[in-house]
């Protein structure tokens, strides 16, 4: 018998809280519901695998934690994830996108899907997967199908003006991390106007100025996972 | 039913993973034996009616409620790399979550539950045409089609092709594309009489090797 858990649930074919695209198969944490999933997403270079790499080290001496590394050409993020030894290998799973990363966390989620549900059936119940996508342009999200929350990664050398321009990562996604202030004074990067060009885009949603790789810089973004994790805990499957 | 589901099936867009592979196109752009848009229609009208045939006769056969587990062990047989296998398994697993949510119905949960691994992607095709409320020609269309809309649409990205001429590759076989559903469907008549080997099974050894150095190389935009 090869049964599905969606096939003794009553609702089996909804993309509801525990189950994408009707093929279930998540087990559930003790608090009764499945792994939060958190998208990384936002442009070449800005610090996605860096803001993973240090997400995985702070967390995971609390926390059940798995990644998912979209990369667009290599497999050198994920082995950069293994190399750094952040997670154990069997944690760490690529999945490819045929030259279009922000199709593969949007537009068609199957792979990204099938390995989020992949790594949860090898390991068991986890806490938290991080999907992280592969570089991409300011108009790049993750499905809701695939991802419980998002996280944008632009950097300051990138260009001070990002946070003003917006566009759908940056004045949507759940979290704002605006990486690499140390680098401000060197790129001539006005670290008030960015902070204040994100609040006029992004209202009430949070943003972050940090150095993730600096001594304590990731410890916001770890903070923020943390709230996300007990809300999604206490929120009702 | 309701042909237009037809039209929801083979497109491009229908999110069922096919966006990450290049039925093969890419380790022949890489190894320069696609270079133009000449090279690229007879790469397709090779894979056309070759894979292209088997598949739709596949999902032709899954189509008409022939039993989808013999049709799988069909499809393996079929299928000499080890790679391709892989690869059909894969987006037959894809294809289904996405048949599942779009098509519900119980012969696509039962072939989950009885490949959770996933089936080959030609007969969840041709389940999913059925449940669709399609007729087996249609799933047969559905296979040829997809078997060179994929390489065409990989072929612009890597070769930077204008796409109008990329497009009109498409249009070109569209006879061929004909001849292959008929010949599909004609054969799936035959195999509740006669078995699998009723089907075709025609096979292209250049794409078999050419998937397996695909499959070890470090460096790709697409998965197959």
């Amino acid at each position: 018998m090869h049964l599905h858990h969606s096939d003794t649930s009553p609702d089996g074919h909804t993309h509801g809280p525990n189950g994408s695209g009707g093929s279930g198969g998540s087990p559930q944490r003790p608090g009764g519901r499945r792994a939060l999933r958190v998208g990384l997403g936002g442009p070449v270079g800005s610090g996605k695998t860096a803001t993973v790499a240090a997400l995985c080290r702070t967390l995971r001496g609390e926390l059940s934690i798995a990644v998912v590394t979209n990369d667009i050409y290599t497999r050198e993020d994920a082995e950069f994830l293994l190399r750094e030894a952040v997670l154990p290998a069997e944690r760490i799973t690529a999945v490819q996108t045929g030259a279009c990363p922000h199709t593969a966390i949007r537009d068609d989620i199957s792979a990204n899907l099938e390995a989020v549900e992949d790594l949860e059936e090898r390991l068991g119940p986890l806490d938290v997967i991080l999907v992280e996508s592969g570089g991409d342009n300011l108009t790049a999200t993750f499905s809701k199908g695939l991802v419980d929350a998002q996280i944008f990664v632009i950097d300051v050398a990138g260009g001070d003006d990002i946070p003003r321009k917006g566009g759908p990562g940056v004045t949507t996604s759940d979290l704002l991390v605006i990486n690499k202030t140390d680098l401000a004074p060197h790129v001539g990067a006005d670290l008030e106007a960015m902070a204040r060009d994100a609040k006029a885009q992004r209202g009430d949603l949070p943003t972050v100025l940090t150095a993730v790789k600096s001594t304590g810089g990731i410890t916001p973004v770890a903070g923020w996972i943390r709230e996300r994790l007990t809300a999604w805990t206490a929120c009702p499957a | 039913m309701n042909r237009a589901a037809l039209l929801v099936l083979a497109d491009g867009r229908f999110p069922a993973g096919g966006h990450a592979h290049s039925g093969g196109a890419e380790e022949a752009i890489t190894a320069g034996r696609v270079r133009d848009v000449a090279d690229l229609r007879e790469f397709c009208r090779g894979r056309l009616h070759t894979s292209g045939l088997v598949a739709a006769g596949l999902a032709a056969a899954a189509a008409t409620g022939y039993d989808p587990l013999l049709l799988d062990e069909a499809a393996d047989a079929r299928t000499a790399a080890p790679a391709l296998r892989r690869t059909s398994r894969r987006l037959g697993r894809q294809l289904l979550r996405a048949a599942r949510a779009t098509w519900p119905c119980a012969e696509l949960d039962d072939l989950a539950a009885t490949r959770p691994g996933g089936a080959h992607q030609s007969v969840v095709l041709g389940l999913t045409a059925r449940g669709a409320g399609l007729l087996p020609v249609d799933a047969a269309y559905a296979a040829a089609y997809e078997s060179i809309s994929g390489p065409v649409a990989a072929a612009v990205r890597l070769l930077r092709l204008d796409p109008f001429d990329a497009t009109a590759v498409l249009a070109h076989l569209a006879a061929d594309i004909d001849h292959v559903a008929a010949q599909a469907a004609e054969a799936a008549q035959h195999v509740h009489t006669d078995g699998v080997a009723a089907l075709p099974a025609a096979s292209a050894p250049l794409l078999d090797l050419t998937a397996e150095q695909h499959a070890t190389r470090p460096a790709r935009l697409f998965a197959s």
